[in-house]
């Protein structure tokens, strides 16, 4: 099985990032998010609700949906800064990356440690600019409004192509499919990294892997 | 196609699609609504919550998708349709958009349905809550107040998009497969809103109390009344209620199996009458459906906790907000008070619009809009409502009046520069001759001038001495200088 990959290309300005990223990563994880699985007898298990909350951006001229789970979006918000932060710390031109990794893991023997096998790639380049006027500023929150929009029909379309998703696991493995650590939703297994590249276009910083809260990681 | 289903399958593939029908009419009109939706996660299953997604049920909104669908489902030739509109205060109304649910006959006869194809809804209906936060209308709906509401119209049937202007754009929301054919998910919206840009910024009146007629007559045999985008309607207070969610709903699939998908088991009871989420039962038949909205920009709409006493005093603005527009209708001409300004030499008394040296003033508007009834002047206050403002439209029961409007005029009695006073009648003009040439000085004149240089040579030795006399006064001077 190979991994699906897709790339979405925005240009922000630099307090706009942290609001672009959010709503597409949570446009993203509201698809593949579920509920709370609860296993009962025979192999039968129930889903729990996944409500869903709008959200204004206070510097785009735009509102998106995300999975109404707190601890999901402190998740976001935090990488997100990270991110946001090397890309104004880095002194580059402001070009970066954030990836947002959906996996599987396999379980390996002793002494290999498990096996994550993403199949599903989500890479969002950022590039940002400075304006030198507030109209400029004006013109550029309704343009990344609409580009965000455009974003946002781009992963509903290949959302609803309906390939790959990893099958409907057993409670033994439920903890290899979705991220159970949450109490009231249950997204897909999922990393977000990032990268920054300078004005010569290779990577300074090296690429930082964050991995979620993972009962069987070593 | 339909015997390699079998027959467990039909029943629950029509259930499935029957549901997604009326929960994606509830997602699209309460997109529509005007506010930011917010619904719970849970991680216990409730029962009632189709597709695990948390969607409320608005009753008046499920009874028109129900009235609309006439008891049949979605099926290829057989769309079901919401028209999205704009009305403004002034009745001009126009399309933003169409949400078309149909069907093809492209068939996935292998696909599982109580599985895969319920678990495809479910990622449709998320698809539906992102997309319909991009396309325009959601912008507008969030700015409807006093200019111009939203209305939603459900129809089953063939789609129409005429009213969308030349130039709409389709956005697909998605397909899901079924055995029985394909079921697409899209929206068509209009690009042009030039309509809107010509008056968007007009100022006009409120919408309380001048629409009268919100209806707006189809065509069309089978197609429904258009109604408003919000949660409360005004006849709630009459006691017509619609059949809640409760009398008619069945439960959702709730429970899966993780058993190889021949063996898949579904445990969700059918027929059952579940706890549906608490809705406030009101409503009103679809034919008294009210037209406006939302409170003016700013305020946010809440599901009322007492439903009676929101409508009551939605009522009661709309009411009070009738009483500021109206004026005596028979007088032919506006009587006020001009108040005295500068070079004016008239006196200030009540003078009529047809005596007054305005250009135009036989055309002066019959209810003329004072100062103190100008909404840019004296905002209104805020009104604590609850609900949208409903009620609105029973503007012929609306009585009072705003009575002698001179009497709210307080004569102020000033005299700036160059009017009329009692003592030196005198305007402008006169004050500009009179002072355009003014008499010389008389320091300047050559007579004084000559005279006054003898008598100065003549006192010269005696200044001279004098001068000397006190010149470590006048040094000290010139240090105190410097």
């Amino acid at each position: 099985m190979n991994c699906r990959s897709e790339v979405l290309e925005v240009s922000v300005e630099s307090r706009q990032v942290d609001e672009a990223m959010l709503a597409l990563l949570h446009t993203i994880l509201l698809h593949r998010s579920t509920g709370k699985f609860h296993y009962k007898k025979e192999g039968t298990y129930s889903i729990g609700t996944v409500g869903s909350q709008d959200i204004d951006c206070d510097y785009i001229d735009f509102a998106f949906v995300r999975v109404s789970s707190e601890e999901l979006d402190r998740a976001m918000r935090k990488s997100v800064g990270e991110f946001k932060d090397a890309l104004c710390n880095s002194g580059s031109d402001g070009v970066g990356q954030i990836s947002l990794e959906f996996y599987q893991k396999k379980k390996s023997r002793w002494p290999f440690s498990d096996e994550c096998i993403p199949w599903e790639v989500w890479s969002i380049k950022v590039n940002v600019v400075s304006l030198a006027n507030e109209q400029e500023r004006q013109i550029c929150r309704e343009k990344v409004g609409e580009k965000l929009g455009e974003k946002v029909i781009n992963i509903v379309e290949v959302i609803n192509r309906h390939e790959y998703l990893p099958k409907m696991p057993t409670q033994s493995e439920v903890d290899n499919v979705f991220d159970t650590s949450l109490k009231d939703v249950q997204p897909y297994l999922y990393k977000i990294t990032y990268q920054i590249t300078d004005s010569l276009g290779t990577s300074v910083s090296t690429t930082m892997r964050r991995l979620i809260k993972d009962t069987l990681a070593l | 196609m339909d015997s390699d289903l079998s027959p467990q399958d039909k029943k629950d593939l029509d259930k499935f699609i029957k549901f997604f029908a009326l929960k994606t009419v509830q997602v699209i009109v309460q997109a529509r609504l005007g506010e930011k939706i917010c619904t719970r996660s849970s991680s216990s299953p409730t029962g009632s919550d189709w597709f695990n997604l948390a969607i409320k049920d608005i009753p008046e909104v499920t009874h028109e998708a129900k009235k609309a669908l006439a008891g049949q489902l979605p099926g290829i030739g057989r769309s079901m349709c919401v028209e999205i509109s704009l009305k403004t205060s002034e009745g001009d109304s126009m399309e933003l958009e169409t949400w078309c649910l149909e069907m093809n006959e492209k068939c996935d006869k292998d696909i599982k349905v109580s599985y895969t194809v319920y678990n495809r809804l479910s990622l449709l209906l998320k698809s539906l809550l992102a997309i319909t936060r991009v396309t325009p209308a959601y912008k507008l709906s969030r700015k409807q107040g006093h200019d111009y509401v939203i209305l939603y119209r459900i129809y089953f049937g063939e789609v129409q998009l005429t009213g969308l202007g030349e130039g709409f754009q389709t956005v697909r929301v998605g397909i899901v497969g079924t055995p029985v054919g394909t079921i697409t998910l899209s929206c068509a919206y209009r690009t042009n809103l030039a309509f809107m840009s010509s008056r968007q910024f007009e100022r006009t009146a409120p919408i309380m109390g001048i629409i009268i007629d919100h209806f707006v007559d189809r065509p069309f045999a089978n197609m429904g009344h258009m109604h408003p985008c919000n949660y409360r309607t005004a006849a709630e207070d009459e006691g017509v209620t619609y059949p809640g969610v409760e009398d008619s709903q069945e439960v959702c699939t709730t429970s899966f199996s993780t058993s190889p998908p021949s063996q898949m088991v579904i445990t969700g009871k059918e027929g059952g009458v579940p706890q549906a989420p608490v809705q406030p039962s009101h409503g009103i038949p679809a034919d008294q459906a009210r037209m406006p909205t939302c409170t003016p920009s700013g305020m946010t709409c809440h599901i009322p906790a007492t439903p009676s006493s929101s409508g009551e005093e939605a009522e009661t603005l709309s009411r009070s907000s009738e009483a500021k527009n109206n004026s005596p209708p028979d007088i032919l001409e506006t009587t006020f008070t001009r108040k005295v300004g500068a070079f004016v030499n008239k006196p200030a008394n009540q003078v009529t619009t047809a005596c007054l040296d305005l250009p135009f003033a036989a055309f002066a508007p019959k209810n003329f809009d004072f100062e103190e009834n100008d909404l840019m002047v004296n905002p209104p206050d805020s009104p604590v409502v609850e609900s949208p403002l409903q009620g609105s439209l029973h503007s012929d029961d609306s009585t009072g009046s705003s009575g002698p409007l001179q009497d709210d005029f307080v004569m102020l009695d000033f005299k700036p520069a160059f009017s009329k006073d009692d003592l030196l009648p005198i305007d402008l003009g006169t004050f500009y001759r009179e002072f355009q040439n003014p008499p010389q000085l008389s320091s300047l004149s050559i007579d004084v001038s000559a005279q006054s240089m003898a008598e100065d040579l003549d006192t010269l030795p005696v200044k001279l001495a004098l001068y000397e006399q006190k010149i470590d006064e006048f040094d000290a001077f010139v240090e105190t200088l410097q």
